[in-house]
């Protein structure tokens, strides 16, 4: 399952940088103009850590609006992000050459529901791996029916898998575990997490990243990356994999304190689970998208972190019965299908797998997650989730709106509380702002 | 069938409250084409129901198009705009030029809130000029949920616009139809 210890691509540098020098520390990063973004990658592969690059891409560019993306460069106006598509194959090798090596694995970001065209300029600039899905980018962030974004993702997964050679093992990164953010209970976020990786490996990908995004509580994050671990290995013996934390990506801290403290638990949550890549927020990120300089701050306080943090040695599954909802999600959804994203398709019509507070209309949008009083994301109303045997489902009380701020202001609130510097209340609809969706 | 696919989605207010006969308001809330920010609308959506309204909410990147045709299909009293990713001014200034251009929404309640551009309010001047494109309220700023609120409380239940039909008083039971 790790691969082996020579080769040149994403995952296998990944997993070799991990087994040398701890966890592999990532960033998000963008910049229209290639000389910036060469310049953002070369400060993440001088920071003091085991770093992955990433280049994330702009938004005309992730809805396939080329056009708009000609229009900006010819007049020289900004993007919020690299346009890859745009800026061309010979650009981006030219950007990345003498920057991507041995020793530093770039990803492309996107957050595209059809990211076709994305992933064919990636593999003629020379790059090799990106992340998604066919659910977790098109749900939460489109309106892309889910049988179309199912599609784009099989031919999406076809051509990494035709870009593969004795030297190059093109890798894909699960979005799944991070839905929404916020509010989804960890089980779903493993269960999607897991058939993602499923239906990448239908469509030929053989290098799989599994993500899991740091909850609400340390306990039942540990429990659910366990259990991601666990679903994927039973499930996926054979593929080549690693699994990756995703810093808290819902409302965060305004301090720097407990912006840190949240940043560093995210770590350590990485190392005690065996995770091998984490990608990271900083303490900007309250209020913009942050500097290089800060990207550069927060990866080395993660490998800080990290470093003197050890891999948890008992056994983590079954605290809750995480690990059995999620497998019973999993379980229920493969029963519908032997093509995954068929049966993805069918769940979701069905409420077999249905995604809390999100309103894609292929989305049912009958159950409901909360913050219970320990900070547990627990579940309200499972709908039609194939839960009923292993949920203890609070139900009753209505979730109110001054109820849904405090949900999503938990962590924010928890994070800020001990810090120093006083946290600034925020106005009420920037709390409900989430920096960057690719993220 | 999934009737949510039908109407952009479900109820987010788990249940009505009970035997009030409020006078309930057909809204749309909709994010515009290039915000996928959708926590905004969740929240919207639940302060509209719990005031007693029923919400259909068109969710992340709605395109100009879905937002009119919304109209036409669900006759709406009041359309609500909200988005946060700081290109509301825009977008804004787009969709209900759009609207307005039709005869038929030349007085329907249309409002917008949130971040609504990228150097917060710009003096105001955001807020004057999407008035002056048509906006009958724009809220944004600590406060803007308060005002909010009391705009959508002082709105008349029924013949907001010519034509149409005056909404009968609604039980909980009728308001669940259809959920």
């Amino acid at each position: 399952m790790e691969g082996d210890l020579v080769g040149r691509s994403f995952g296998d540098v990944v997993r070799r940088r991990a087994a040398t020098h701890g966890l592999v520390v990532q960033p998000r990063m963008g910049f229209a103009d290639p000389a910036r973004m060469r310049a953002g990658l070369v400060a993440t592969r001088g920071a003091r850590a085991a770093t992955a690059g990433t280049i994330t891409l702009d938004s005309y560019t992730r809805v396939g609006d080329h056009e708009s993306v000609r229009l900006a460069l010819r007049r020289g106006d900004d993007l919020n992000g690299f346009p890859i598509v745009g800026h061309g194959p010979d650009a981006t090798a030219a950007m990345i050459d003498g920057v991507a090596g041995p020793d530093f694995p770039i990803q492309v970001r996107h957050g595209s529901p059809d990211p076709r065209h994305i992933v064919a300029a990636l593999l003629a600039s020379g790059l090799d791996a990106t992340e998604g899905g066919p659910v977790s980018y098109c749900l939460p962030y489109s309106r892309t029916p889910l049988r179309d974004a199912v599609d784009n993702w099989a031919r999406t997964c076809e051509a990494l898998a035709g870009a593969r050679t004795p030297e190059r093992e093109p890798h894909l990164e699960t979005f799944g575990g991070c839905m929404m953010g916020q509010l989804c209970p960890p089980a779903l976020l493993v269960a999607l997490s897991v058939l993602e990786g499923l239906f990448f490996w239908q469509h030929g990908v053989r290098d799989i990243s599994f993500s899991y995004a740091q909850q609400t509580n340390a306990a039942q994050d540990e429990e659910a990356v366990a259990a991601l671990h666990r679903l994927a290995g039973e499930l996926l013996p054979q593929a080549r994999s690693h699994v990756v934390v995703y810093t808290y990506m819902g409302v965060f801290p305004r301090t720097e304190q407990g912006a840190l403290r949240l940043l560093g638990d995210s770590a350590r949550l990485a190392v005690r689970t065996g995770a091998r890549r984490l990608i990271v927020k900083t303490t900007a990120e309250a209020f913009r998208i942050p500097t290089v300089a800060e990207n550069v701050t927060a990866l080395e306080y993660a490998a800080r972190v990290a470093a003197d943090e050890f891999r948890a040695e008992a056994p983590l599954v079954g605290e809750t019965g995480l690990h059995e909802q999620a497998k019973s999600i999993v379980d229920a959804v493969l029963e519908l299908s032997d093509d995954v994203g068929a049966a993805l398709v069918a769940a979701f019509a069905r409420g077999c797998l249905d995604v809390p507070y999100c309103l894609h209309p292929d989305n049912a949008g009958r159950t409901r997650g909360y913050v219970d009083g320990s900070g547990r994301l627990r579940w309200k109303r499972i709908g039609g989730l194939p839960i009923r045997e292993t949920a203890e489902v609070i139900s009753g009380r209505p979730m109110s709106a001054a109820e849904l701020i405090d949900a999503l202001s938990y962590v924010e609130l928890k994070y800020d509380a001990g810090a120093l510097t006083p946290a600034r209340r925020p106005a009420l609809i920037e709390k409900t702002t989430v920096k960057e969706r690719v993220s | 069938m999934n009737l949510d696919a039908i109407d952009g989605g479900a109820e987010l207010a788990d249940a009505p409250v009970p035997g009030v006969l409020a006078p309930a308001l057909d809204i749309v809330v909709t994010s515009v084409s290039s915000d996928s920010h959708t926590w905004n609308l969740v929240y919207l959506q639940l302060v509209l129901e719990e005031m007693g309204h029923r919400v259909t909410n068109l969710g992340a990147c709605v395109p100009d198009e879905t937002i009119v045709e919304s109209c036409r299909t669900g006759r709406p009293d009041l359309v609500v705009i909200s988005t946060v990713n700081g290109h509301g001014r825009h977008d804004g200034l787009r969709v209900i030029r759009t609207l307005r251009d039709c005869p038929e929404f030349a007085a329907l309640p249309v409002v917008i809130g949130g971040k609504l551009d990228t150097v917060g309010g710009a003096g105001g001047q955001s807020a004057a000029e999407l008035r002056a494109a048509g906006f009958d309220g724009v809220f944004q700023d600590a406060g803007a949920i308060t005002e909010f609120r009391s705009f959508v409380a002082a709105l008349p239940v029924a013949g907001l616009t010519t034509g149409w039909e005056p909404r009968a008083l609604v039980g909980a039971g009728e308001a669940m139809a259809g959920a």
